[in-house]
């Protein structure tokens, strides 16, 4: 689904990522882990196509197609989903408008109709049933005023209506409430799919209790210094980054 | 161009030309050009009487250098002020309305034939310097309602065009305001008696057409006790090299328990890129709630015009009167606007609610100017004014200069202002999620603009919405 290959990017002229190397089968779940500052947002906004960072060297495919070359639109009309560490308000909009903007522009994209207000309200209804959520913010402005913890759930809600072929949740967890964690991660778990691959970053194992990975990659000062299975997340919560930090500095 | 700017730029869609032979007053002015005006008009000789004093006062007066604009001198003498498509009589029916005006109006979306006109709008539609037809004249005399063009009301209408012509906005109450009062030639008269609820939306759409003529339209808008009326004005012209005056003086009286509703979808020719051309828009707007419990409401969108120079105001004399103003001000590419309102408080408790919003792109520059003003008498005054700017790109300027002058210590007053930027982050959100960077910036501005939007007439949000996306796409990036 996606290969990611000697991806190096920098953002105002300083490298960030140093050659990550990366493959995320259909269906799978990989959790990225890693300490602050090391490149998880910057690698999961090069996958969305953010035009501050800039892709140095490397390829990346999503089904086989250049992602690279994609402007950012054409990334989401094409299945990719971003949930972001801090998600933007924008004033004035509805949640509902704005999904609604968003999925007509893929559907758009791809040829399909377009729903009007009506039938949206459907598909909308029909979509939050899935994850088993109220639409209490469908009338509000896009998380105008929203807590942390509702921004990032915001961002489920338009992962279950956008329903992407691949979900990179940054940090979706942080800042999200005991209550509310177990929630997003039983909405994430119910969209997980066979044909629906993820890229979590999170810090912690928390999350991971409830959404099982398939595959733990620690990335650490730019580059994918560890992968493993779902063990490495309790390794990692228990020892710490510094013993990869001094293994990375051997190697290094 | 920055990528937010690249999405702000559309060519103007509306600047096209009608090919019909026009008559025109010969170039300047003077009082034979005003004698002219009045003779086209079949005007009584109190109308001249009327006009020929205005530009005797407007002769001693200097043009207003406060706003914060800046454009070379206007040579008076080089505009024609009258221009008429030509016809060999003047049309009595809408049949008898030469066809290319006709298709003027439908091509501007304002079809004025019996079969395809707007229904519950009724719509008097100006052409240079006349009036080409007014839809639902019948019906709205049915109810009572006067809807006419200016000079058809002087005609026949003369004691109530008499009795508040000048009464809001004196001929000597500024100097565009006196020109206006010289040379005016058409815009809309109404008058809604007393108890009346107007049957429908009125609207005025002004069209220039004419190269080097300046436009002076006059409106009067009177609702007398209890009565109320939605009126909207729309107006656009050709794209040209030159910059051409449109000079209006809009009055409205409002009395006991009456109430106005005055909307403006400003799009004149605002200019190319670089500054070249476009429509000079000095307009004086302003209502007087004279009644108790009366209300004006003045809403806006201004988008056009290379220079904007516009104060929507009201006049709370009334006790318990209401004024409001409503605005969205976009420029882009060089256009100028200064903009706002005066609330002037006289009566008990009276409320102003003002609500301003200021976008700027390219290299434009967009000035909110508002006066809050409480006199003494006017005991148990509330204000509530915001004003809120979004800067689109780094080349723009945003001003804001709220005037603020409270003689009553029992006035509540609340100001809030806001400036902000429409960044990569917001445009890069939608576009995380399939929307076009341009669809995202129509949309961002859209949700800025939503408390004025709100207040449009229904059947002209969604087209005045259509509109800022137009005039600022190109502007983003
Ligand atoms: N737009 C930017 N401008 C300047 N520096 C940036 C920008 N984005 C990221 N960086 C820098 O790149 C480095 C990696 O940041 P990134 O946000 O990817 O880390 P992270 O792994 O997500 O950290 P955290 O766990 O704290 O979220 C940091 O040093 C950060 O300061
Ligand atoms: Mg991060």
């Amino acid at each position: 689904m996606l290969d990611i290959k000697n991806l190096h990017a920098s953002v105002e002229g300083t490298e960030i990522l140093h050659g990550v190397n990366l493959k995320v089968g259909k269906g799978e779940v990989h959790a990225i882990m890693g300490p602050n500052g090391s490149g998880k947002s910057t690698l999961a906004q090069v996958l969305a196509g953010h035009p501050a960072y800039e892709v140095t060297e490397g390829t990346v495919a999503l089904a086989g197609a250049d992602l690279l070359d994609m402007s950012p639109e054409e990334r989401a009309q094409a299945g990719v989903f971003m949930a972001f560490q801090y998600p933007v308000e924008i004033r004035g909009i509805t949640n509902a408008y704005f999904l609604r903007a968003a999925v007509n522009a893929v559907r758009k994209a791809r040829g399909e109709p377009e729903y009007d207000t009506i039938d949206f309200l459907d598909v909308l209804d029909e979509k939050l049933k899935v994850i088993g959520w109220e639409d209490t913010f469908l009338t509000r402005a896009v998380n105008e005023g929203f807590s942390g913890g509702e921004k990032k759930r915001n961002e489920i809600i338009q992962m279950a209506v956008l329903e992407p072929k691949l979900a990179i949740l940054d940090e979706t967890d942080s800042g999200l409430d005991i209550d509310a964690l177990k929630l997003v991660a039983e909405a994430v778990n119910t969209l997980r799919a066979p044909d629906r691959s993820m890229v979590i970053v999170t810090h912690y194992q928390r999350l991971l209790n409830y959404i099982t990975p398939d595959y733990v990659h620690v990335l650490h000062n730019g580059r994918i210094v560890r992968s493993g299975g779902k063990e490495l997340a309790h390794e990692l919560e228990a020892k710490g980054y510094d013993w990869l930090r001094q293994e990375a500095a051997v190697a290094g | 161009m920055t990528g937010i700017e690249a999405h702000v730029a559309k060519p103007y869609e509306l600047g096209w030309e009608t090919d019909i032979e026009s008559e025109k007053a010969p170039v300047g002015l003077n009082e034979d050009i005003i004698r002219l005006i009045s003779a086209k008009k079949e005007e009584p000789e109190w109308m001249l009487e009327w006009r020929l004093k205005a530009y005797r006062h407007w002769l001693t007066m200097t043009e207003p250098t406060w706003p914060n604009v800046k454009y070379p001198p206007i040579d008076y003498q080089a505009i024609h002020y009258y221009a008429a498509p030509k016809q060999d009589k003047k049309p009595t029916s809408l049949e008898e309305v030469d066809p290319k005006l006709l298709a003027t109006f439908a091509k501007l979306g304002i079809p004025l034939t019996e079969q395809k006109r707007l229904t519950g709008v009724a719509v008097d539609a100006v052409f240079d310097s006349v009036s080409v037809a007014t839809t639902f004249k019948g019906k709205l005399k049915e109810a009572g309602v006067i809807f006419l063009p200016f000079s058809e009301a002087v005609r026949e209408h003369p004691d109530l065009v008499r009795k508040y012509l000048g009464s809001v906005v004196p001929t000597t109450d500024n100097f565009f305001a006196a020109l206006n009062s010289a040379v005016f030639t058409d815009g809309s008269f109404v008058f809604v008696p007393k108890g009346v609820k107007c049957p429908m939306e009125l609207s005025t759409y002004f069209r220039i057409n004419a190269t080097s003529t300046g436009q002076f339209e006059r409106t009067l808008i009177i609702a007398e006790e209890g009565a109320s009326v939605s009126y909207l004005e729309g107006c656009s012209a050709p794209m040209r090299d030159e910059n051409q005056l449109h000079a209006a003086v809009v009055e409205l009286v409002a009395l006991d328990d009456a109430s106005i509703k005055y909307s403006t979808v400003q799009n004149w020719y605002p200019g190319d890129e670089e500054g070249k051309g476009g429509i000079y828009n000095f307009v004086t707007k302003r209502g007087a709630c004279r009644g108790r419990n009366s209300k004006i409401s003045w809403t806006q969108v201004e988008t056009g015009s290379s220079i904007t120079w516009k104060y929507p105001s009201c006049i709370l004399q009334g006790d318990n009167s209401v004024g409001e103003f409503y605005s969205v001000a976009v420029t882009n590419n060089r256009q100028q606007a200064d903009t706002g309102t005066k609330m002037i408080h006289i009566g008990k408790n009276t409320k102003s609610t003002i609500v301003s919003k200021g976008i700027s792109a390219g290299r434009s520059q967009n000035t909110y100017r508002g006066q809050v003003k409480i006199m003494k008498s006017a005991e148990g005054a509330r204000n509530y004014s915001q004003c809120d700017s979004m800067l689109i790109g780094d080349q723009c300027g945003a001003h804001t200069f709220p005037y603020i002058d409270v003689r009553n210590s029992s006035a509540v007053m609340e100001h809030e202002a806001s400036t902000s930027k429409i960044g990569e982050d917001q445009i890069f959100y939608c576009q995380a999620r399939g929307i076009k960077a341009e669809d995202a910036v129509s949309m961002i501005v859209a949700g800025f603009c939503k408390e004025v939007f709100r207040e449009l007439p229904m059947e002209f949000a969604v087209e005045a919405q259509n509109l800022l996306a137009v005039n600022l796409e190109g502007s983003v990036g």
